[in-house]
């Protein structure tokens, strides 16, 4: 044994991580399913738009039409193309659920990574602050903050980023907080590692469950957010469509074109569902424990 | 032994807090009250204790896990008791440590290689074919098949992720490694596959080791030499050879008594000493010496004075003990029993 022999050493055959990955995924309907809805999610909020036509020309021979060969999904009570509208309302759906979580998890992780690994008085003073804003409901507080903001698109996304991102820095900071008294942990410290490498290198993969649910529960909670907003008058403004606005006007005509809220109600919920089965996908294929 | 320690600690003492400050229960719990210990080159020591002596708090701050509440720490020469995370880095590769836990010591993200490259790559090794060829000999010197890097530590046994504990604690060729209960959550037939492995790879690189269990036949494998912790201090330190053939301090003795002895007739015909009561608090540590509460023979003094760890009988053989004197060695505490059982008949 005094004699290790490097040239015996076998030469490495390195699976692909990618492809292992890939091939785990493949293998969970659900998680397909929900990545192929997303995907029909994405596709439509990118070309809908393109082929669809305009969302504002009006019919007026055919107000809230029954879906039809000239207008697919209808019309709504202005003879606008109900189709025309949920394409480019996925537009601003996607953008308002994607991008607020987004940015919210660009913030809130490394301030909960590092308030729950350096812990200390930084730590309380974050956490102090996080929960008096936790305090309040998601959307009362997105409301707020729209109001205060001003009504335009950007302004709903920052809204709701910020609305997300007390439960983001407490979800992190948990996960961090039970992390960092591991023994492996303890070992990265013992390796010599800096504060940085151990906590985007240690804390954040071991973090990523509960931050591939948060984020799934998070979307479709912003895509939702996005339409009170509007509703409200504080999100997008009219004549510009977007799912929300489309599903609180069609409130009043319920009785003669149900389709004007079944259409944009099944995008919300189709959008949620894709999230929602994609990120259990993704949270069971990322983790090596399961499978 | 040679002249330079690898490691030499002086007057170590770890306090925490514990208890509430506005429930007014503060306190401060002595882990660590005054530990002195010194490791030669190539020499493994072995520290024993009953849970709760600040055994493993010991290990934790010779790595600098934790930061010591007073003492020096010199690592090849250097304190480092009270030096930065930042300023510790370039000694870091100097020593490291296996924890007691295989299945919390890896991380569960990466794969065996990843896990075991991980120290190169903390001290700026940026190639990965040179780490590649440190992970393929550190596999090779543990016994590990070279397929075992791309799996992850989940699919492993426990005695197989003490070995990859091993391979990435050596894989920098540490002067020292502290071992914190390496085996103890190990059936006892992987312990001794894991203790020769300690050992065989000791003798090829040379390492010092502070070796934490609270299995004395364990330590008795594996130490060349022994220091006995009871309450946060050593109450006695010698070679293992000596330690077992004449335990000093009344503490060792009862534990040498307790130790489980595997031949029956052996185990019938040796007294055996049960020491009464449990380890008092760290919290609310006895005056004097720190045994007398437990102690078969403590007299008077034992409950006013504290012992200081002086070699008595040998300079080599440090004990802290009263009873422990020049011309007599020490104290019989198997008499107190026999006369016990004397006095009821």
């Amino acid at each position: 044994m005094s004699q290790v022999g490097l040239a015996t050493a076998a030469p490495v055959v390195r699976v692909s991580q990618g492809r292992r990955l890939r091939r785990r995924f493949l293998r969970r309907p659900m998680a397909v399913i929900g990545l192929v809805l997303v995907a029909a999610f994405v596709l439509l909020a990118l070309v809908g738009p393109l082929v669809s036509g305009d969302p504002l020309a009006q019919d007026f021979g055919a107000r809230l039409a029954p879906p039809s060969a000239h207008h697919l999904l209808g019309t709504d009570d202005l003879g606008r193309d109900v189709f025309a509208r949920i394409a480019h309302g996925a537009r601003v759906s996607l953008l308002a659920g994607v991008a607020s979580t987004a940015l919210a998890v660009v913030v809130g992780v490394p301030i909960g990574l590092g308030a729950g690994y350096f812990r200390g008085w930084l730590d309380s003073a974050i956490m102090r602050l996080n929960d008096v804003l936790l305090a309040f409901p998601f959307l009362i507080f997105a409301v707020g903050l729209a109001a205060i903001l001003g009504a335009s698109l950007r302004n709903v996304v920052l809204a709701l980023a910020i609305a997300q991102l007390p439960s983001v820095i407490r979800i992190t900071r948990g996960e961090a907080l039970v992390l960092r008294d591991q023994d492996f942990v303890s070992g990265a410290v013992a390796d010599g590692a800096r504060p940085i490498t151990i906590m985007f290198r240690y804390l954040l993969p071991n973090s990523l469950n509960a931050l591939i649910v948060q984020a799934t529960v998070a979307i479709p909670g912003a895509i939702i957010g996005e339409a009170a907003l509007s509703f409200l008058g504080l999100g997008v403004q009219p004549p510009t469509p977007s799912w929300g606005v489309m599903l609180t006007t069609a409130q009043q005509f319920l009785a003669q074109a149900p389709q004007l809220a079944i259409f944009p109600g099944l995008m919300i919920a189709l959008a949620t569902l894709g999230f929602n089965l994609l990120g259990d996908g993704l949270r069971d294929v990322l983790d090596p424990r399961s499978h | 032994m040679s002249a330079e320690n690898v490691l030499t600690v002086r007057g170590l003492t770890k306090h925490y807090l514990g208890g509430s400050r506005l429930r007014g229960t503060q306190h401060v719990v002595r882990a660590v009250d005054g530990v002195d210990l010194r490791i030669a080159a190539g020499e493994i020591l072995g520290l024993v204790g009953e849970s709760g002596s600040g055994k493993s708090t010991v290990g934790r701050c010779v790595t600098r896990l934790t930061t010591p509440t007073s003492g020096t720490i010199e690592l090849l020469g250097k304190d480092i008791s009270r030096r930065s995370q930042r300023q510790l880095r370039p000694l870091r590769r100097e020593v490291h440590i296996v924890f007691q836990d295989p299945y919390s010591s890896l991380n569960p993200r990466m794969t065996i290689g990843e896990i075991i490259a991980e120290p190169l790559r903390q001290q700026g090794i940026r190639s990965r074919r040179e780490r590649d060829l440190g992970v393929a000999e550190m596999l090779e010197r543990t016994g590990l098949r070279q397929e075992m890097r791309t799996r992850y530590p989940h699919e492993l046994s426990g005695g197989q992720r003490q070995r990859v504990a091993l391979a990435r604690a050596l894989i920098r060729r540490p002067r020292l490694v502290v071992a914190d209960e390496p085996v103890s959550a190990l059936d006892v037939s992987v312990q001794a596959s894991i203790l020769n492995l300690l050992l065989e790879l000791q003798r090829d690189l040379g390492f010092s080791c502070l070796f934490i269990s609270h299995d004395l036949s364990v330590v008795e494998f594996i130490s060349d030499r022994i220091a006995v912790m009871y309450l946060g201090r050593i109450v006695e330190t010698t070679s293992r050879e000596r330690l077992f053939r004449e335990p000093q301090h009344p503490y060792t003795q009862a534990l040498l008594s307790a130790a489980p002895v595997p031949d029956p007739a052996l185990a019938r015909g040796r007294e055996r000493v049960i020491l009464r009561g449990d380890l008092p608090s760290a919290a609310a540590m006895p005056a004097g010496c720190r045994f007398h509460t437990r102690c078969p023979v403590a007299v008077d003094r034992c409950r006013t004075d504290d012992p200081a760890l002086v070699g008595v009988t040998a300079p080599d053989h440090l004990v802290a003990c009263h009873l422990v004197e020049p011309g007599r060695g020490a104290p019989d505490i198997t008499a107190v029993r026999r006369a016990d059982a004397d006095h009821s008949t």
